[in-house]
């Protein structure tokens, strides 16, 4: 039996209006062969749980350029838990401090891709990183 | 020798790339010859139409540009003392911007607002908040550029009610609100309710203050952040001329003048890195607005005809990586402004890509424009760069570009209808992956990012934002509304209800309402009532 694509939820949470990356990023990993499910701007971490839950997907992808992510992020993965999405691994980018990463890595964040990045770095990860969860 | 027989005598030649193009990837010619320059009356005088050379006659010999550095991040009080901080070191204007939840219409103890208040600007709730902004600033000698868009009716209306406070009239009240929601929807997207609505509450902001604010800039026609999405130099000029006509049509639909208004009017355009691009986009920025307004609309005074412009370095061209190199594209950027006429400028911080602006990094983007102002002898002349083959053949062709695609809007039936199909969303959107793409292959160069890396890089000190200050802010909004009188806010906050549904201007109740303690969250909120909510369509 050949592997399903991953499915992967870009997704923005907060209010900030800043979706070229992630709009780009939702493409590229479409372009890599994903399938890709992008959610719009301000997002509340509810509705992002929702829409992985409703799309049944293997990974989430937040991108974040408004200063929030130690909020947003870590309100996004109580929920996910909650929820039971416990094998749905979550990556992000964005305007993020360096010494933020260690603590978004403890929450289980971890890969954070800042400024500079390039696609393939991130279609890399994802390939590495994600595996179809069991559904 | 014409540049037919020049390019005959000289090429084929192996050249060191195969193929030479700008940041926006239009593709330059090798050399450009006198065959390049267009008719002398397209060039013109500086002060005079069609404008190309500039908006005044004698530009930075009588005047030099505002240096508006754009501030704002915490507590009303933490910026300013930001303020404070830039006027006392010789910048001439202010410029606020506000923290999330303020540009999208939510007070700081909206469920909404959490982990966003004081991270991306100033949080500004309550008339309280804006007295606190501009404490001890004299609003009569201060001009004041504010970056709000969909809540700018009630911001503006704070603002006008602290100068009143400060026994500053109306009529000496100067400055800018941005309040340009059409590029809202194609390009920064902070919204409340969908375009129809947005554009007939700026027009009703743009006629207030044409009668009672008279010095005062009521619209701030937006490129910077078309840019900042991804677009090309040629899309950043025609979607936000584009704009422009659509908020001139509107106006001159509700039976105002367009000479009335139009000397009001004012622009802000990106300026990035490629430097004779951006020089060329400027000027011809202004070429085809005068041409625009003489032609398309009818205007018939100097002063509806000759834009004037804001601008910024571009945020995107920063790298996280070495951040002082930043400095430099900084540098560049605000020369290609000042080169371009500009009548204001902000220039970015080395470390933006990183944290909002420490002090030590505003300093240095000051000091840029200072160096460049005082050092180096650019605005001596007006206008040095006119005439040169390279400058106006590239200003002929991006007006002509931009003409292609303001054509292609008006036959979709105008902007309105272009923003609802996702034309502007759209091109942009394929412009900032082409781009991606490039710089992914390495063909487009980031210094630092994509070449020249180093593997261990020494960090910057950077801003820190105390996270009591959210929950500070908070507080004080609810204790505000506890505090006021709940009767009249309530009949304030009707009556504002009442003109949106009437039709009747919006201002004069907002101004009432605010005055009432009725807050940024809760006039936003009558919006959304009334108009409905926009929600992005989430193209990718």
């Amino acid at each position: 039996m050949s592997e399903r694509p991953l499915r992967i939820l870009v997704a923005k949470p907060g209010l900030d209006g800043h979706d070229r990356g992630a709009k780009i990023i939702a493409r590229a990993l479409r372009d890599a062969g994903f399938e890709v499910i992008y959610t719009g701007l301000h997002q509340t971490p509810e509705m992002i749980v929702e829409s992985a839950l409703q799309e049944d997907v293997d990974a989430i992808g937040l991108s974040i350029l408004s200063g929030a992510h130690l909020t947003l992020f870590p309100a996004i993965l109580d929920r996910m838990k909650a929820r039971g999405l416990d094998d749905v691994v979550v990556f992000g980018g964005g305007i993020i401090p360096e010494d933020d990463i260690p603590k978004l890595a403890e929450l289980g964040v971890h890969g954070i891709f800042r400024p500079g990045a390039t696609t393939e770095e991130i279609v890399q990860w994802v390939r590495e990183n994600v595996r179809p969860h069991a559904s | 020798m014409t540049k037919r027989e020049w390019l005959q005598k000289n090429y084929p030649t192996k050249e060191r790339l195969g193929r030479f193009s700008t940041v926006s990837d239009m593709e330059v010619d090798p050399i450009y010859m006198p065959d390049d320059l267009p008719p002398a009356t397209e060039i013109g005088e500086p002060g005079e139409y069609p404008f190309t050379r500039g908006p005044y006659p004698t530009m930075y010999r009588t005047k030099l540009w505002s240096m508006r550095q754009f501030a704002g991040f915490g507590s009303p009080e933490d910026t300013n003392k930001r303020f404070k901080y830039l006027l006392s070191h010789g910048q001439t204007g202010l410029s606020t911007a506000f923290d999330m939840p303020t540009l999208m219409g939510y007070d700081a103890d909206h469920p909404r607002a959490l982990g966003e208040v004081g991270r991306e600007g100033v949080s500004v709730s309550t008339l309280e908040d804006m007295e606190r902004l501009f404490d001890g600033i004299p609003l009569d000698e201060v001009t004041t550029s504010m970056t709000v868009n969909c809540s700018a009716s009630a911001i503006l209306a704070m603002y006008f009610a602290v100068a009143e406070k400060q026994g500053v009239p109306l009529e000496r009240v100067g400055g800018t609100i941005q309040n340009d929601m059409l590029k809202e929807f194609i390009a920064q997207r902070e919204w409340i309710s969908p375009p129809e609505p947005s554009v007939r509450i700026v027009a009703d902001m743009i006629e207030y203050t044409w009668k009672h604010a008279p010095r005062w800039h009521a619209v701030s026609i937006s490129g910077y952040h078309i840019r900042e999405a991804g677009s090309t130099a040629v899309q950043e000029l025609a979607f936000t001329l584009a704009d422009g006509i659509g908020y001139v049509e509107a106006c001159v639909k509700r039976g105002l003048d367009v000479d009335s208004f139009a000397p009001r009017l004012s622009f802000f355009f990106d300026v990035h890195n490629d430097f004779f691009e951006e020089v060329a986009k400027l000027r011809a920025a202004r070429r085809l607005w005068a041409r625009i307004m003489r032609e398309r609309f009818g205007a018939k005074k100097a002063e509806s005809l000759r834009l004037r412009m804001h601008a910024q370095t571009a945020g995107v061209s920063l790298t996280a990586q070495q951040p002082m190199n930043n400095v430099v594209r900084v540098t560049v950027q605000a020369l290609a402004a000042i080169l371009g006429g500009v009548q204001s400028l902000h220039t970015n911080s080395m470390d933006e890509t990183l944290a909002l602006p420490s002090e030590e990094a505003v300093m240095v983007a000051l000091r840029t424009q200072q160096i460049l102002a005082e050092e180096s002898g650019v605005a001596n002349t007006i206008d040095p760069l006119a005439g040169s083959y390279a400058v106006e053949a590239l200003t002929n062709k991006i007006e002509r570009e931009a003409v292609a695609y303001i054509e292609r809007i008006d036959e979709m039936g105008g902007i309105i209808v272009a923003i609802e199909q996702g034309y502007p969303q759209k091109e942009i959107s394929e412009a900032a992956y082409r781009f991606q793409r490039a710089f992914d292959r390495g063909d487009k160069v980031m210094v630092g990012a994509n070449r020249y890396q180093v593997p261990e890089e020494r960090p910057i000190p950077t801003l820190k934002i105390d996270p009591e200050m959210e929950k500070k802010q908070a507080d004080r909004v609810r204790a505000w509304k506890k505090a006021r009188n709940g009767s009249e806010a309530r009949a304030a906050t009707l009556r504002v209800r009442e003109a949106c549904e009437s039709g009747d201007n919006v201002m004069p109740p907002i101004l009432t309402a605010v005055k009432k303690g009725v807050t940024v969250g809760e006039i936003s909120d009558v919006f959304r009532q009334t108009f409905g909510e926009y929600r992005d369509p989430a193209w990718v």
